[in-house]
């Protein structure tokens, strides 16, 4: 294994596949984006950001209308019109649709257009595609696979789907090959009510046609035959994905927030990141809380604010700042929010140390006062990326 | 207003991060020291829901962790043993491993399976009357339609069996207002708000529970009050900020600063806010809690979230 990148910038000029995971809530999309926007403005080459986060929002702001399965250009004069120079390479977007890839998968690993058929006109299918949860991790790497495979990009950046467990993505390859290679499916496929379904699935059967009713049983043993003829393609095709993801040019970028949880999972992801062999490549740690917030000369200005605000406030009062017991208010005031925000800084300090990985992986995110709607804010998020651990600034301007 | 805890089922969820566990555990906290018998389950077992109440794991077997407040983890494969030893009266439990390792297999593939196991268990749970209220800490914004529309789904595909003759009531449950309710919890920024309002439409069109109520968590207070901020905007400008540094020491830039940043916060979340209540039915309640400024979150941050729900319910 490579040891760990002294910065994303020189991390995302050596790989070609780059996945954001961590915890809901704490801005992989926009990590995910960020990152893409300044490999394609920085280095240059073709680079895909691929998100299977339907939010408009990133459509929005990559001034693509609405992102689908299709990878659509980011126009070029974007850079120009948000006050930057044009990107060196081109900038690509996608939206994972999760329907349409199942489709895909489906027409290229049934042994025959009539399976093919049969399989997409079952009443289970539909189901599974558009409901069921778990198919959504597989479908995103069968997907970066596929793009990969296409050759058409030099970096892929892809952020993960929102799941119980990060890792979920990780290992939805092995999970979906365990699947066809599992004694139940093989049980379960056997004609039910015939005597080859051996002793192993009597009782279930039994049981499941009382609790399913012969007809969803029926339904559902069906779907799984037609299924399983794609067992061969599938499988192979999983493996192959599997290793796409543990090899080296393949980099994972850990993103949290200092809330407790957030933080707790991302931990739980960089050990198993590191156990399983996959490349960590960079921890971003988002929405950090200004430096200045824990400066001990600031504290105690703070607290001689509140304490001595009536004396203060007569001075400032009679230099014509305003009314004295209104500024003596303000003074106690600002004090006060300073010494709550630090208690809150001092917080996520602590948690930050608890992370225990070297600051040598770590990027650090000021929290931005407004959100990032437009490429402008991209740029901004990824030049704090770029920089990898500096002290935040104040606070983030324009 | 309707009274929110006098529902007998509460869904809560939210978007990842925005404090869903412990919104659903300061309701269970509430209503239970307002004397009602309450589970609190958690759907998505991660232990969050033991971090912020301050007691061990939870189990799928309830356990009283606070006075009158039983805590469940959700279990799937509890959930299908506890389903078939109840309604196909198998004499030996000891058939049920084998079985229950098959369903689980169907139920990773299957549709609705897995989510008709959860919805199922908490359904159940109302209909036994054990409980005055249970409160589920349930699945993100993302996941959470897909749940509450496993039991619909069920009853369109599965025409007979027992399943089909369970889905009836549990869709009855589901469907009554007087009983059931989601509550979606957000936090006062941009996606979280715009999550709301999608989950808020999409609730009504495809699913058949009522949005009882939106809770906005970690709402920032309002540093200055009426003519106030004129009088911060004059004292951050020369010769005042002079004055002030000489008097405090070299640390005032940063106070000042750290106050900039508070008044932005507060005036970028606020609009944010705005969206929201734009976005949803306006007859939907929506209650705030404040910002915490706390070392550590646990028991004690949970309860002054319920105590500021309490006052926002009129308690």
């Amino acid at each position: 294994m490579a040891g760990l990148s002294p910065s994303l910038e020189q991390l995302l000029a050596a790989k070609e596949i780059v996945v954001t995971c961590g915890a809901g809530g704490v801005g992989k999309t926009t990590t995910a984006a960020a990152l893409a926007v300044m490999a394609a403005t920085r280095h240059g080459g073709k680079v895909l950001v691929l998100t299977v986060d339907p939010a408009r929002r990133l459509a929005d702001a990559l001034g693509v209308g609405a992102l689908g399965n299709q990878a659509v250009r980011v126009p070029a004069r974007l850079f120009p019109a948000a006050g930057r120079r044009p990107p060196r390479g081109e900038l690509w977007a996608a939206m994972l649709d999760t329907k349409a890839s199942w489709d895909d998968l489906v027409a290229r690993h049934a042994p025959d257009r009539r399976t093919a058929r049969r399989i997409l006109d079952n009443a289970l299918y539909e189901n599974i595609t558009g409901r069921f949860v778990q198919s959504h991790e597989y479908i995103a790497v069968e997907r970066l696979y596929d793009l990969h495979c296409d050759g058409r990009f030099d970096l892929i950046v892809v952020d993960t789907p929102p799941s119980r467990d990060a890792l979920d993505f990780l290992e939805a390859p092995e999970r979906m090959a365990d699947f066809f290679a599992s004694r139940f499916l093989r049980v379960l496929t056997a004609p039910y009510r015939s005597s080859v379904a051996g002793f192993a699935s009597k009782p279930f059967f039994t049981v499941a046609d009382r609790v399913l009713g012969s007809q969803f049983l029926h339904d559902i043993t069906e779907f799984f035959s037609l299924f399983q003829t794609m067992a061969p393609g599938f499988v192979e095709r999983a493996t192959a994905v599997s290793r796409l993801l543990r090899e080296n040019r393949t980099t994972y970028v850990v993103v949290s927030t200092l809330e407790a949880s957030p933080l707790h999972e991302a931990g739980f992801l960089v050990g198993s990141l590191r156990g399983k062999g996959f490349h960590l490549g960079a921890v971003v740690l988002n929405k950090v809380l200004p430096a200045y917030l824990l400066d001990g000369e600031a504290a105690g200005a703070a607290a001689n604010m509140v304490r001595d605000a009536d004396v203060l406030a007569a001075r400032l009062a009679e230099a014509g700042a305003g009314e004295a017991a209104q500024v003596a208010r303000v003074l106690t005031e600002v004090g006060e929010n300073f010494l709550r925000f630090q208690v809150v800084a001092q917080r996520e300090a602590e948690h930050r140390a608890e992370l225990g990985v070297s600051s040598d992986v770590v990027a650090t995110v000021p929290y931005f006062e407004t959100d990032i709607h437009d490429l402008d804010g991209l740029l901004r998020l990824g030049e704090r990326l770029w920089a990898g651990d500096a002290d935040p600034p104040p606070a983030a301007r324009h | 207003m309707e009274d929110l805890l006098d529902r007998k089922l509460l869904f809560v969820t939210g978007k990842g991060g925005v404090g869903k566990t412990t919104v659903a555990a300061s309701l269970a906290l509430l209503a239970a020291e307002r004397g009602q018998r309450t589970l609190l389950c958690e759907v998505d077992a991660k232990g969050d829901l033991s971090a912020v109440l301050e007691t061990g794991p939870t189990s799928f077997k309830e356990r009283e962790v606070q006075p009158g407040l039983f805590a469940m983890a959700m279990d799937t494969e509890a959930s299908l043993k506890e389903y078939l030893a109840l309604n196909l009266k198998l004499p030996v439990a000891a058939r049920l491993g084998p079985l229950a390792k098959m369903f689980e297999f169907v139920a990773t593939a299957a549709p609705g399976v897995r989510e008709i196991l959860t919805v199922g268990k908490l359904a159940y749970e109302v209909r036994r009357g054990r409980w005055d209220l249970v409160v589920a800490d349930a699945p993100a914004t993302g996941h959470v339609v897909g749940q509450l529309a496993a039991p619909q789904a069920i009853n369109d595909l599965v025409r007979v069996g027992l399943i089909r003759q369970q889905t009836g009531w549990m869709l009855d449950i589901l469907r009554d207002p007087a009983r059931t309710g989601m509550v979606i919890v957000a936090t006062p920024e941009e996606m979280p708000v715009r999550e709301t309002v999608d989950l808020a439409a999409r609730l009504r069109g495809e699913t058949i529970v009522d949005l009882a109520a939106i809770v906005v968590n970690r709402v920032l207070p309002e540093l200055f009050g009426r003519g106030e901020e004129a009088v911060f905007e004059a004292l951050d400008r020369s010769p005042h900020v002079a004055t002030l540094a000489d008097a405090t020491g070299p640390g005032a830039g940063p106070v000042l600063e750290a106050a900039r940043l508070a008044v932005t916060l507060r005036r970028t979340r606020a609009a944010h806010v705005e969206t929201l209540r734009q976005g949803v039915d306006p007859t939907v309640p929506v209650l705030y809690a404040p910002y915490l400024f706390a070392r550590a979150h646990g028991l004690r941050s949970t309860r002054q979230v319920a105590e500021a729900l309490a006052a926002e319910l009129g308690y």
